[in-house]
């Protein structure tokens, strides 16, 4: 494990106070939980934070047997806890005029159970949780789309935001940029799915089905998805319009509309993004140095074998720079780790590089 | 009756293209014109003080006249351009992501929010409008029933804060740090030779079974269906929607901005505006479907 002060928490309790922060100069490992099993996996796996969501459209990683109802939440709190990890509950959607008193339900139960900060990204939502919790930390996410420090002053000075989750978009120097002036603590994501839109403010999915992110907490539904083997190959559709077409041999990936191969004045490619995962581990020395808080790993919806061997992975490396940024260097078996548990097999450091976009 | 608005030009044209356009567009029947790079900040035929200058020309032919900002805010240089647009006392300013909120706030410049400013309830925009907020568009995801509900609740709290809706033209959906023009080319952001000037409304981004998707533009996707409510101005009309955005096209613009002008006094014309730019409509968002649906016999 890091070198961190750990305390551990009891019940009730919310926020953390200055004692329970990491040193300054460790960088947290943020791991994602849909279940129970795997929050403790993630955390038996050396997280130290696990995020979750309730079983409804109030997170944005809304998944047809995924998140916790009240109990399991409660366990899955005093399971953390009790190992020294926190847990952070996001709310990250955006209600609208008839979802108003289930999205603020959904911030008063999550203030109840005792977490350790509430993901927010809506400013109606922020503005309620800041007057009627203000001792629960609130953390901007990332569908709150603040990529300049100026944006982040506005969630400090309106909602008094303690950190927030930086948008996949940021190059290496543009982080440096936002870092430097930023007013509250910043994570970033590590490793998982790249999206490769300014997040929280991509309506791609609802034009083609009739959920987003922002509105039912599910990009691409499951719902809307087909497969189909047809004599030109097999076939990924949502909502009936083709996403791709998999040749013998090809491996076939979820059809998430960005990822898909279509026609640009008569060439056929991955037009958008191919389907590739994030992964920053090269780049944590710097990171570190830039003085991020925390690095984020996504997905709520991976099974708890998955979030066991990321957690694993990830708890190694983030000891390693933290007793060593100098000479930190990927091992070649955490690579072949990661390697393995990512989309197609194939990761980028996405638009960290300048030269990816 | 309701206003009409150019919203800010979505595409890359050249210097004298915008200049041209906006030289017909003083003598068009629209009450409002946004301008300013809103997509990519690479993009700088004109630059802040050209867009100030053409302000205050349609000012001076008796436009109101809004300047808007970057949507996706990503560098110092960014927040520069910002600045330029947020420190002045001249115009109103439409605000597209927040750091210009936080800047305009700063400056206490007045300010409407555009479509990519998540405001999807009543609470945010009791935030905003304490902090100078004169109007605000409806994010281009939501409909009417929302849309309702929201001027519904404005109302039972005495707020006076007029409602836009993006009413026509290719819906701007997402934003990314990648250019996907410069990649069909195969170029690297950073040199990407300005190739959106040759695409004046875009690249076609199709299925592989020639179903009209998106619209590549630059580091923006659009919807590859035109949004067309104009059958639902009256709808609009008596919800109270204030203003009714036409979103520019380089070819045949003024006719739309006639057809939508009649259809607004009541005069309904024989046609469907003119598409000079083949696309199929859509209008699935307002009724609370898929953007890209068709919802037929309405109005």
């Amino acid at each position: 494990m890091a070198v961190l002060i750990k305390v551990k928490v009891c019940g009730a309790a919310s926020g953390y106070g200055a004692d329970m922060l990491p040193l300054e100069s460790a960088m947290e490992l943020v791991c994602p939980a849909g279940s129970l099993p795997a929050l403790k996996k993630a955390v038996d796996n050396g997280a130290d934070a696990v995020y979750i969501g309730f079983r409804d459209s109030t997170n944005a990683r809304q998944f047809a047997g995924l998140n916790f109802n009240d109990k399991r939440a409660r366990e899955g709190i005093e399971y953390a806890h009790a190992r020294g990890s926190r847990v952070f509950c996001a709310i990250n959607t955006y209600p609208q005029p008839d979802g108003w008193e289930q999205w603020k339900g959904a911030v008063d139960h999550a203030a109840s159970l005792g977490v350790d900060a509430i993901i927010l990204a809506d400013m109606g939502l922020l503005d309620y949780a800041a007057n009627k919790y203000p001792d629960t930390p609130r953390h901007l996410s990332v569908q709150g789309s603040a990529t300049s420090y100026e944006a982040l002053a506005f969630y400090k000075d309106n909602f008094d935001i303690r950190r927030a989750v930086l948008p996949r978009v940021l190059s290496l120097d543009q982080v440096r940029g936002v870092a430097r002036h930023s007013p509250v603590e910043l994570e970033v994501f590590a490793f998982g799915s790249l999206c490769i839109m300014a997040e929280g403010r991509c309506y791609l999915s609802s034009y083609l089905t009739d959920e987003s992110p922002n509105t039912r907490g599910a990009c691409s539904p499951a719902k809307a998805v087909r497969w189909q083997e047809t004599p030109q190959g097999l076939e990924s559709r949502l909502n009936d319009v083709l996403i791709d077409r998999y040749g013998q041999g090809e491996s076939a990936g979820y059809p998430t509309l960005c990822k898909g191969r279509f026609d640009v004045e008569g060439s056929v490619y991955h037009a958008i993004e191919e389907p590739v995962s994030l992964n920053t581990m090269d780049l944590l020395p710097e990171l570190q140095e830039l003085g991020i808080s925390a690095v984020k790993i996504e997905g709520r919806q991976r099974s708890p074998a998955y979030i066991a061997d990321v957690a694993r992975t990830w708890r190694q490396a983030l000891d390693r720079v933290q007793a060593d940024a100098e000479h930190f260097a990927v091992d070649s078996a955490w690579h072949h780790t990661l390697s393995g548990l990512s989309e197609g097999g194939l990761t980028t450091i996405g638009a960290y590089h300048r030269k990816w976009k | 009756m309701m206003k009409l608005s150019l919203g800010p030009i979505l595409w890359f044209w050249s210097r004298q293209s915008v200049f041209d356009f906006y030289g017909e567009a003083a003598e068009w029947p629209v009450d409002t014109i946004y301008l300013g790079e809103v997509v990519c900040s690479r993009r700088r035929e004109l630059k802040p003080d050209d867009w100030l200058d053409l302000a205050r020309d349609l000012k001076a032919c008796g436009k109101n006249v809004v300047l808007s900002t970057l949507t996706l805010i990503e560098s110092e240089a960014d927040l520069r351009r910002l600045r330029k647009f947020c420190e002045q006392d001249e115009f109103l300013v439409e605000a597209n992501d927040q750091s210009a909120l936080q800047v305009a706030i700063r400056n206490r410049i007045p300010f409407i929010t555009g479509p990519s400013m998540n405001i999807y309830n009543t609470a945010t925009l009791k935030i905003l409008a304490k902090q100078g907020l004169q109007g605000w568009n409806l994010p281009v995801e939501l409909g009417k029933e929302t849309l309702e509900q929201l001027i519904a609740e404005l109302k039972h709290e005495d707020l006076d804060l007029p409602a836009e809706v993006f009413s026509w033209g290719f819906l701007p959906l997402a934003w990314s740090s990648r250019c996907f023009t410069a990649r069909h080319y195969n170029l690297p952001k950073d040199n990407c030779q300005f190739r959106c000037l040759e695409h004046p409304d875009g690249m076609e981004l199709r299925s592989r079974e020639n179903q009209e998707l998106f619209r590549l533009n630059g580091i923006s996707t659009l919807s590859g269906s035109r949004y067309d409510l104009m059958r639902e101005l009256p709808d609009m009309e008596q919800m109270g929607v204030s203003t009714v955005r036409l979103s520019p096209e380089h070819q045949g613009m003024g006719e739309v901005v006639k057809r939508f002008d009649q259809v607004r006094r009541g005069e309904a014309p024989d046609t469907d505006p003119l598409q000079l730019v083949e696309a199929p409509p859509c209008n699935g968002y307002w009724y609370g479907r898929p953007g890209m649906d068709l919802q037929k016999g309405s109005s």
